[in-house]
C-alpha cells in the first residue's frame, strides 16, 4: 500500500535540479560551518582575535553563519521558483 | 531562590492558558478525518506553517535553556544557536520538498514510502516516539522552573499543569489547533524577545546592578600553618576550616548564630575570605540557604561586572549601547560568575557556588563550557564532545519527528520550501538576540544559581514585573506549544504508524483520530513523569541530547532513502536500530548522566556527553552493509517517479 501526502500534490517537472541546487548549497554551508568547527578545535585562540572593526572571530564568524543561512534560504526560493515557473508551465 | 508572586502575573498567565484553550475548542470541532487530525488538512498557509515551524523550533531549550547557558558559561552557549540554526539549512536544501513529496502523516509515511516494509514501520514508529520522549523531558523540566517563580508552586505541579492543559490541547484537536497556537506563540516570542533586547541594550551596564544586589562579604585573614588564625571581623567564628583539594580552600564561620560558607583566596601576599552562596542539605533532609531556610530569602541573585571599561576608560556605568558596542564592553571588561561545587561535611551535603573573576574576552568566544585550548586543560574527549555536538546539532534539524510532520500541513512542494524560508530566517533573527538576553542576564545581578533555565524570564523581571509577566507567560505558551506538536507526532506514530500500519488493524477514519487522542493522553502522563525525574538540568543540554539521538537515529535513513539507489527496507531498519540503541548507550554512559546518578562525572564509562560523533557513523555504516547485504529484496522496490504517477 503506497501513502499518499495529506494534500494532493501536482507534477513538478523542476524537483531534479532543484534537488541538485540543493546539494550545492548545502555542501558550500557544510564548508563554511566546517571551517567554524575546524577553527574551535584546532586553533580556538583565534576566536579572541579581533576579525571585523572591534568585533572578535567568533562573533563575526557566529553571526555570520546565522546570517549566510538566511541569505542562502532567500537566494535558494529566489531560484528554485524560477525554475519551477519555466519548468511546469502547462502547454 | 526565592520569588515574589505577582497576581498581574497570575492573571496574564491564566489568560494565555484560556485562548490556548480556546483556540484548541474551536478548531476540535472542525477536526473530524484524520487528515485533519494528524497533518490539519495539508491546507495550512506557508507563512502561518513558516511562524509555526519556529514555533515549534524555539522551545524550552532556546528560550530558557540557551539564555541560561549563555548567562552561565557565554559564548559556550551561544554554540547552540549557531548549530540550531545551521541545522534548518540541512531541513530546507536537502530534506523539505523531497519529504511533502514521499509522505502522508508521519515521518515513517516518508521512510516507507518506497518500500511497504513492516521493519521500517515498527522502528521508524519506535524512534519517533523515543526522540519525541528525549526532546518531550526539557520540555517539562522547563514548565516546572517557570512555574516557580510564576505562580509560587513547586516544580512539579509546574510539570502537571503543562501536561494536563497540552494533553487537552492534543486530544481536542490535533495539528490544526498546534499549528495555530505555535504561530501565535511563535510570532509573540519574536516580538517580546525583541523587546527585552531593546531594553537591555538602552539600560547598559553598571557595576552596581540594584539596589537590592547582595554585597559580598569580604575579609582580610591571617594564616598559620596553612589554617586560619586570626579574622579581620572579629563578630565572625570560625567553626569550620577545610581544605577539599589543592584548589579549594573552604571556611565555615558563623555570625549571629547563622553558619555560612566561605572560600580561601591568596593573590600575591594578601588573604582574604570571599563570602560564598551555599545550600546544605542536614542529616534530617533539612535545607539551608546561606545557612537560614529558605524563606529567610538569604539566597541571592548574582551576575555582575567587576569592572567596566568604554573605550579604554573604566566607568561605573556605561548608559545606552549599541549592539556591537555591548558586545565590546563585555569584552573589555570583568564580569564575576559563580562557579559551582559540592562536598560532604560531617554527613551534610554542601553545594557551594563560589565567586569566579572572568576576564570579558573569554566570555564572548568559546572555551568556558567546553575546554578547547591546551591551556584550560583540554584532552581529546573535550574535542571530540564539542566535534559531537556541534555535530548533533546540525544534523539532527532535518531529523526531528515533530519538525518532519509539519511539512504535511501545507498544500504543496513549493509551500513546504517557501515556510522553511520563513522559518529560518524568524528563528535566525530569535538566535542573534539569545546571545543579548544571555549576556545581559550574565551582567545585571539576576541568576538564579539553582536554576539557569530562568535567566532570560528573570532579566525580564529586572526590566519591570509587566514584561516578566508577558515573556513568562510567552515562555509558558512555548511549551505549551511545542510539548503539543511532540505530542501529535508521538500519537501519530503509535495510532497511524504502530496501530494502524504495522498492526494493519484496518482502523477506520474516525477510529484512527480516536486512537490518535489515546495516544496523546498516554503519552502525556509518560512526559509528566520524565518531567519531574529530570528536574534541575539544563534544558538546552537535555535537547542538545534529544538531536544528537535523531541524527543518529532518523537522519542517516532520510538522506541515503533519497539519494542512495541501493537503499533496502533491512537497510534502514537497521540504521534506525542502530542510531536509537548506539545513542542512547553512550548517553546512559556519560558524564552527565553519571552525575544524575550522584556518582562523579570522571567515574563515566565513556567521557563524551553528546554521542553523535560516534553513533551517527554506525547507523550509517549499518545502512551501508545491511543494504548491501540485502540488494535482492529491493526487486519490490517502488521507485519514486512511479509514486508520482499513481497519485
Amino acid at each position: 500500500m503506497l501513502h499518499g501526502p495529506a494534500a494532493k500534490l501536482e507534477n513538478d517537472n523542476a524537483a531534479s535540479k532543484k534537488a541538485k541546487l540543493g546539494i550545492v548549497l548545502f555542501f558550500f554551508y557544510l564548508i563554511i560551518y566546517a571551517g567554524f568547527v575546524f577553527i574551535g578545535l584546532a586553533c580556538p585562540e583565534l576566536m579572541g582575535v579581533h576579525a571585523l572593526g572591534k568585533q572578535n572571530l567568533a562573533i563575526v564568524y557566529g553571526f555570520g553563519l546565522i546570517i549566510l543561512a538566511i541569505v542562502m534560504g532567500f537566494i535558494y526560493n529566489a531560484l528554485c521558483t524560477r525554475m519551477e515557473n519555466k519548468m511546469n508551465t502547462k502547454k | 531562590m526565592i520569588y515574589d508572586v505577582s497576581v498581574f502575573a497570575i492573571l496574564i498567565f491564566i489568560l494565555f492558558v484560556i485562548l490556548v484553550l480556546g483556540l484548541s475548542f474551536y478548531f476540535a470541532r472542525k477536526t473530524k478525518s484524520a487528515s485533519g487530525y494528524y497533518a490539519a488538512g495539508g491546507n495550512i498557509h506557508w507563512g502561518v506553517n513558516g511562524i509555526a515551524f519556529a514555533g515549534d523550533y524555539l522551545s524550552a531549550a532556546s528560550f530558557l535553556g540557551i539564555c541560561g547557558m549563555i548567562a552561565f558559561s557565554g559564548y559556550d552557549g551561544f554554540l547552540y544557536s549557531i548549530g540550531y540554526l545551521a541545522g534548518w539549512v540541512v531541513a530546507l536544501f536537502i530534506v523539505a520538498e523531497p519529504l511533502k513529496r514521499l509522505g502522508k502523516f508521519t515521518f515513517a509515511d516518508a521512510l516507507d514510502s518506497r518500500f511497504n516494509s513492516k521493519a521500517i514501520k515498527l522502528t521508524a514508529s519506535i524512534s519517533t516516539l523515543i526522540v519525541s520522549l528525549f526532546y518531550l523531558i526539557p520540555q517539562m523540566v522547563g514548565a516546572g522552573d517557570l512555574i516557580v517563580p510564576l505562580l509560587g508552586f513547586p516544580h512539579w505541579v509546574g510539570v502537571i499543569i503543562v501536561g494536563s492543559v497540552v494533553i487537552l490541547i492534543v486530544a481536542t484537536a490535533g495539528m490544526t489547533s498546534t499549528t495555530y497556537v505555535q504561530f501565535i506563540k511563535g510570532g509573540l516570542l519574536i516580538i517580546f524577545s525583541t523587546i527585552l533586547t531593546i531594553y537591555i541594550l538602552k539600560n547598559g551596564f553598571t557595576l552596581n546592578p540594584g539596589k537590592d544586589y547582595h554585597k559580598f562579604t569580604k575579609m582580610d585573614v591571617k594564616l598559620s600553618d596553612g589554617k586560619i588564625s586570626s579574622l579581620q571581623d572579629s563578630t565572625y567564628l570560625v567553626i569550620k576550616d577545610t581544605i577539599i583539594d589543592k584548589k579549594f580552600h573552604f571556611v565555615k564561620l558563623a555570625k549571629n548564630n547563622v553558619e555560612r560558607w566561605f572560600k580561601l583566596n591568596t593573590k600575591d601576599t594578601i588573604t582574604q575570605l570571599d563570602e560564598m552562596l551555599s545550600i546544605v542539605v542536614l542529616s534530617d533532609g533539612k535545607k539551608l540557604y546561606n545557612g537560614e531556610p529558605k524563606i529567610a530569602r538569604k539566597f541571592y541573585q548574582v551576575g555582575h561586572a567587576t569592572s567596566l571599561v568604554v573605550n579604554g576608560v573604566k566607568v561605573d556605568s556605561t548608559g545606552a549601547l549599541g549592539p556591537f558596542e555591548f558586545i565590546t564592553v563585555i569584552e573589555n571588561s570583568q564580569v564575576m560568575r559563580f562557579a559551582k561545587k559540592t562536598f560532604e561535611d560531617n554527613g551534610e551535603k554542601v553545594t557551594v557556588w563560589y565567586q569566579n573573576p572572568t576576564a570579558g574576552k573569554d566570555i564572548v568566544k568559546p572555551g568556558l563550557l567546553y575546554k578547547l585550548t591546551s591551556k584550560t586543560g583540554a584532552t581529546l574527549w573535550d574535542k571530540l564532545n564539542f566535534l559531537s555536538l556541534m555535530l548533533a546539532l546540525f544534523l539532527g534539524t532535518s531529523a526531528l519527528p515533530h519538525i518532519l510532520i509539519r511539512y504535511y500541513t501545507v498544500p504543496s512542494q513549493r509551500a513546504a520550501r517557501k515556510s522553511t524560508i520563513v522559518a529560518i530566517a524568524a528563528i535566525g533573527f530569535f538566535y542573534i538576540l539569545t546571545l543579548y538576553m544571555g549576556l545581559g542576564s550574565m551582567l545585571n545581578g539576576v541568576l538564579d544559581v539553582e536554576s539557569s533555565n530562568m535567566s532570560g524570564p528573570l532579566l525580564a523581571k529586572y526590566f519591570g514585573i509587566g514584561l516578566f509577566s508577558i515573556i513568562s507567560a510567552i515562555a509558558f505558551a512555548t511549551i505549551l506549544g511545542t510539548v503539543s506538536g511532540l505530542i501529535v507526532a508521538s500519537s501519530g506514530a503509535i495510532a497511524h504508524d504502530f496501530m494502524d500500519k504495522y498492526l494493519n488493524l484496518k482502523m477506520k477514519d474516525k477510529m484512527k483520530v480516536k486512537a490518535g487522542r489515546y495516544a496523546a493522553f498516554g503519552v502525556g502522563i509518560f512526559a509528566i513523569i520524565l518531567g519531574i525525574l529530570f528536574k534541575g538540568q539544563n534544558v538546552s543540554f537535555l535537547v542538545g541530547l534529544a538531536f544528537a539521538v535523531a541524527a543518529s537515529a532518523n537522519l542517516p535513513a532520510i538522506l541515503f532513502l533519497l539519494f542512495w539507489k541501493k537503499t533496502t527496507a533491512k537497510g534502514i531498519a537497521w540504521s534506525v536500530v542502530t542510531g536509537i540503541t548506539s545513542s542512547i548507550l553512550i548517553i546512559l554512559m556519560s558524564p552527565s548522566m553519571f552525575e544524575m546518578y550522584g556518582y562523579a562525572k570522571k567515574d563515566a564509562w565513556i567521557a563524551l556527553d553528546n554521542p553523535g560523533i560516534i553513533s551517527i557513523p554506525l547507523a550509517v555504516i549499518a545502512l551501508i552493509v545491511v543494504s548491501l547485504l540485502s540488494q535482492k529484496d529491493n526487486s519490490s522496490k517502488i521507485e519514486v517517479h512511479q509514486i508520482n504517477h499513481d497519485k
